[in-house]
């Protein structure tokens, strides 16, 4: 019996691209539902009751939430090509703390940056650099997080990366100028398909921020 | 090569316990340290130094941070009792449930004790949302994890044990047997297990703790 598999998703969310990425590293074909926020699906409010957010991957019928949890259980499942986590169980812990990382900080302090002003955007672009800096760190001297490979750190990350250029416009900074080692491997990411084919277009998600801080009055 | 495996934790932290409990289903021989989160030590800030937190597990020296991330490391490196099911899906949905209570209902019962006199309806009206949601997911269920206690058992701690405690200290009943018949019962069933009810602190010493915080607050207003 063909799997099926079904991607309610909304297109900027970097979110929503971690599954991408994920599902194009295994090769899987999917079907792509593109969900308006504003006007949830009774698909999506059935298949993520808990939380009614995106992404919800839906697999022979049965959904999975939470992006994270998403890529791990697409890990487990289709095993035996591109593995993203590690074998080794010490390996898996520090993916998954430094997955977990990545959605516990960078993405609130992102969000700082397109969304407030004055203080609370200068403190949130210095702690978002900080947090980058430290990723950097953990990168090393490695071409990936994974290692010779992408792996889930790099999944988890990567994402973040098409809205960079939204956050250096409205934040008025250049990530670049601070973190060129993240920079060189968000390019050296990109040059992968499963990726640059799951990523959004900077300049789009940039309008959509653009439309997003109208929305909120925020000038 | 002997093993050698530390945990850091702190006696009044859920987050700690819940390491302990694995590592005593487990049956695995273990040296626990104490920290002093008022002063923490050399070992802590340079095993945990993104975060500077409790629990960290030292397996052979090396460091794991995040108590899930340490139960899932306990669950793959010591295979007697497992905490995770064998099958993805399922494995998928014990991590949805840790992280939801991790993530919003340990965040929701804690304001619902402690937010101030004005916010208080609207938040235990969410705490309440959150301990509904986990009373549909756990149904006939005699835990989270089936019949025997698993990940998001042992995630549930807080609201297994700690909850309770502090309630009584802050007069906030959350976990009422009219409203949520279905996790008193599991509440029953945990603390009945050996390897829960060992792994507890005092009830008085953490009642006392959170008395102590109380009075300091008020004190400080």
């Amino acid at each position: 019996m063909a799997d099926e598999i079904i991607l309610l998703d909304f297109w900027p969310s970097m979110f929503g691209m971690r599954v991408r990425v994920a599902l194009a590293e295994k090769g899987l074909k999917y079907e792509y539902k593109e969900e308006d926020l504003r006007n949830k699906s009774p698909l999506l409010l059935e298949m993520n009751p808990v939380h009614k957010k995106i992404p919800v991957l839906i697999h022979n019928g049965k959904p999975i939430c939470e992006s994270l949890i998403i890529v791990q259980y697409i890990d487990e499942v289709w095993k035996d090509k591109a593995p993203l986590l590690p074998s080794d169980p010490y390996q898996r812990a520090q993916a998954r703390f430094w997955a977990d990382y990545v959605d516990k900080k960078p993405y609130e302090l992102g969000r700082k940056i397109w969304s407030t002003k004055g203080e609370e955007q200068e403190t949130a672009k210095k702690e978002f650099i900080e947090c980058l800096k430290l990723l950097e760190g953990e990168l090393g001297e490695k071409p990936y997080f994974g290692g010779e490979k992408i792996g889930f750190v790099d999944v988890a990350l990567v994402t973040f990366s098409c809205w960079f250029h939204a956050y250096e416009s409205f934040g008025n900074f250049s990530i670049e100028a601070e973190c060129p080692k993240l920079i060189a491997w968000t390019k050296r990411c990109m040059e992968k398909e499963s990726v640059s084919s799951s990523l959004e277009d900077p300049h789009k998600v940039h309008g959509f921020v653009m439309g997003m801080r109208k929305k909120l009055g925020i000038e | 090569m002997a093993e050698e495996v530390k945990l850091i934790g702190m006696w009044g932290s859920p987050f700690s316990r819940r390491v302990e409990i694995a590592l005593k289903l487990k049956g695995v021989q273990y040296d626990y340290i104490e920290d002093d989160l008022t002063n923490k030590s050399p070992l802590l800030l340079k095993s945990n130094p993104v975060h500077k937190k409790v629990p960290v597990l030292l397996h052979n020296g090396k460091p794991i941070a995040e108590s899930l991330v340490i139960l899932e490391y306990i669950d793959e490196t010591w295979k007697a009792n497992p905490i995770l099911p064998q099958h993805p899906y399922d494995r998928a949905m014990a991590r949805f449930w840790a992280k939801y209570i991790d993530e919003k209902c340990m965040l929701a019962l804690w304001n619902a004790c402690w937010c101030e006199k004005k916010d208080r309806e609207k938040a235990v009206e969410e705490a309440k949302v959150c301990l509904k949601t986990l009373e549909n997911e756990l149904k006939d269920k005699k835990f989270f994890g089936g019949e025997s206690i698993g990940l998001v058992d042992i995630a549930a701690n807080f609201i297994g044990f700690w909850v309770g405690v502090i309630g009584e200290v802050v007069g906030v009943e959350l976990l009422t047997i009219d409203k949520f018949p279905i996790l008193c019962k599991w509440r029953d069933e945990y603390l009945g297990c050996s390897v829960i009810k060992e792994n507890l602190p005092s009830k008085e010493k953490l009642g006392a703790y959170f008395r102590t915080r109380v009075e300091s607050a008020s004190q400080s207003k």
